[in-house]
């Protein structure tokens, strides 16, 4: 499997009906690949898929071109994840929050040092070391979110609407290093948003309505295929053009 | 195998910090048991007598004969609280970081229980430590000799709670655990009463307690303590740490379990 995340035909139903049908793409190493979709489109259904906390009805999931089904070890130790909802244990303080996350992933001693020194000199926490997750703003609860996800070298990042509730300074900042820890150091990230702004002409963008991916292609393919004059027309049409 | 061990010492140490944040989880783990031991057992005192059955070898007062049940019942509530906090991660998302991590999720469970039971192995000897104080007689080599016993009940307790997490949909719910389970597997078993006693009343209750796996590890504690081997309660023990582990891991096996399920509604 080419790419540093690849899905296949990915299928899941609820109850209620199908949440995800054939849904396939690649988001390859130092892309910073896009999942756009309107709110219920099956954006945090995938990313629950692609983290191994839903089991696919059909299809797979491939991370470093390990199968998240017959090889999870090894896929998900290629992984970082930050959640749309805060993961972070609220009474532990950042650092140790930090120490955690790179302890369940096998980093220990002088590793994890580094890692957790990293963490917080990357993200501007050093100052909140000691405070517990509870006292930190919603800003720097996602700061460190990020750090832990990022704490194990993952070649892998998956973001689910990581910047909810975060103020457009704080948004900007985030995207920014993300980007450039695509362009320096290859990491592939998965970005689920709804929001365009956070959407730039080169990125590789997958489209979501409904459980189906409705387009694909960077940002500036799907504007001119839509013969719009941004990525918001852009969706509209894309969207309403194939009848979702 | 590294990484694995990492993974539990994190977990351990997670664990054990947020028991010593919780003071009140303590102070309650210590006062339950002392209420028993002080007003339950001075009012029924009179009213109970104790023959003298293994691994008794005299007349014991009922403080003494109540003293394993009241460790047992720190142990269950300690396991009930490893669902409790179970649920509560799963509601607050930390859970989440847990179960992504690459290490397999049997042994991601297996961790959680073993923090759980070492969680309650502090509790019981804190209490035993105010039983004593309270004049309450145990053989002190017991109390060593109690240790993997207690550990051993302490995992089969813990993993009777790993199950119910994984079943238990909301924290609301909790509500029930105590009601259907802690209640029932507290009372219909021999902690408070030898099932001789209750045999001669009901003997189907005294049957149906000889089915309760609480039963067994109140005698298996029972016998430890006064440094002897209860084997058939053992082997119940053992039996239900087997029978709970593997249904937890069933129940958080996103293909399988409750936790599929869960998500496919």
């Amino acid at each position: 499997m080419s790419g540093a995340l690849t899905v296949t035909g990915l299928g899941y139903a609820y109850r209620s009906g199908f949440a995800l049908e054939e849904v396939a793409f690649t988001a390859g190493a130092g892309a910073f690949t896009v999942l756009l979709g309107p709110n219920g489109a099956g954006k945090s259904t995938l990313v629950n898929l692609v983290t191994r906390l839903y089991s696919p009805g059909a299809g797979g999931v491939f991370i470093g071109g390990h199968s998240l089904a017959d090889e999870p070890g090894k896929a998900l130790a290629r992984l970082g994840v930050v959640f749309q909802q805060s993961t972070l244990d609220l009474d532990l303080s950042t650092e140790r929050n930090l120490r955690y996350g790179a302890a369940l992933h096998g980093l220990w001693g002088r590793e994890a040092d580094r890692s957790v020194e990293d963490g917080l000199a990357r993200f501007g926490l050093e100052a909140a070391r000691k405070q517990p997750a509870r006292s930190l703003s919603g800003g720097n609860r996602r700061k460190l979110e990020l750090a832990r996800a990022l704490a194990h070298k993952p070649a892998v990042l998956v973001c689910d609407e990581a910047t909810v509730g975060l103020d457009t300074p704080s948004r900007r900042a985030l995207l920014a290093h993300l980007r450039r820890l695509c362009r320096d150091e290859g990491l592939a990230v998965l970005w689920t948003t709804h929001l365009m702004d956070e959407v730039e002409e080169a990125d590789p963008v997958v489209l979501l309505k409904s459980g189906r991916v409705r387009a694909a292609g960077s940002a500036g393919e799907l504007i001119r295929r839509a013969g719009a004059d941004g990525l918001e027309s852009a969706f509209q049409a894309l969207l309403a053009e194939e009848g979702a | 195998m590294r990484a694995a061990l990492v993974a539990l010492w994190a977990i351990l140490l997670r664990e054990g910090l947020r028991f010593l944040g919780q003071r009140e989880r303590m102070i309650s783990a210590l006062l339950r048991p002392m209420l028993w031991l002080v007003i339950f057992a001075a009012g029924f005192r009179a009213a109970l007598g104790v023959a003298i059955t293994p691994p008794y070898e005299s007349y014991i007062t009922y403080e003494v004969y109540i003293l394993p049940g009241l460790m047992g019942m720190v142990q269950l509530f300690n396991g009930m609280q490893t669902s409790l906090s179970m649920v509560y991660d799963r509601e607050t998302g930390s859970m989440r970081v847990l179960l992504t991590s690459p290490q397999p999720r049997w042994w991601l469970l297996a961790c959680k229980l073993l923090a759980g039971a070492l969680v309650s192995l502090v509790q019981v000897y804190a209490f035993l430590a105010a039983a004593l104080a309270f004049g309450v007689e145990v053989p002190l080599w017991g109390l060593l000799a109690a240790l993997p016993v207690l550990l051993l009940t302490g995992l089969m307790l813990g993993a009777a709670g790993l199950f119910l997490s994984s079943a238990i949909r909301q924290l609301e719910n909790f509500a029930g655990v105590m009601n259907f389970v802690i209640f029932p597997a507290f009372f219909l078993s021999s902690a408070l009463y030898p099932l001789w006693k209750v045999a001669e009343t009901s003997p189907l209750l005294a049957r149906l307690a000889g089915f309760n796996p609480f039963t067994h590890a109140v005698e298996a504690i029972r016998f430890a303590l006064y440094l002897d081997v209860a084997p058939l309660s053992l082997a119940w023990v053992l039996g239900g740490l087997a029978v709970f582990f593997g249904l937890a891991v069933w129940g958080y096996d996103p293909s399988r379990g409750f936790l599929a399920r869960r998500v496919m509604e």
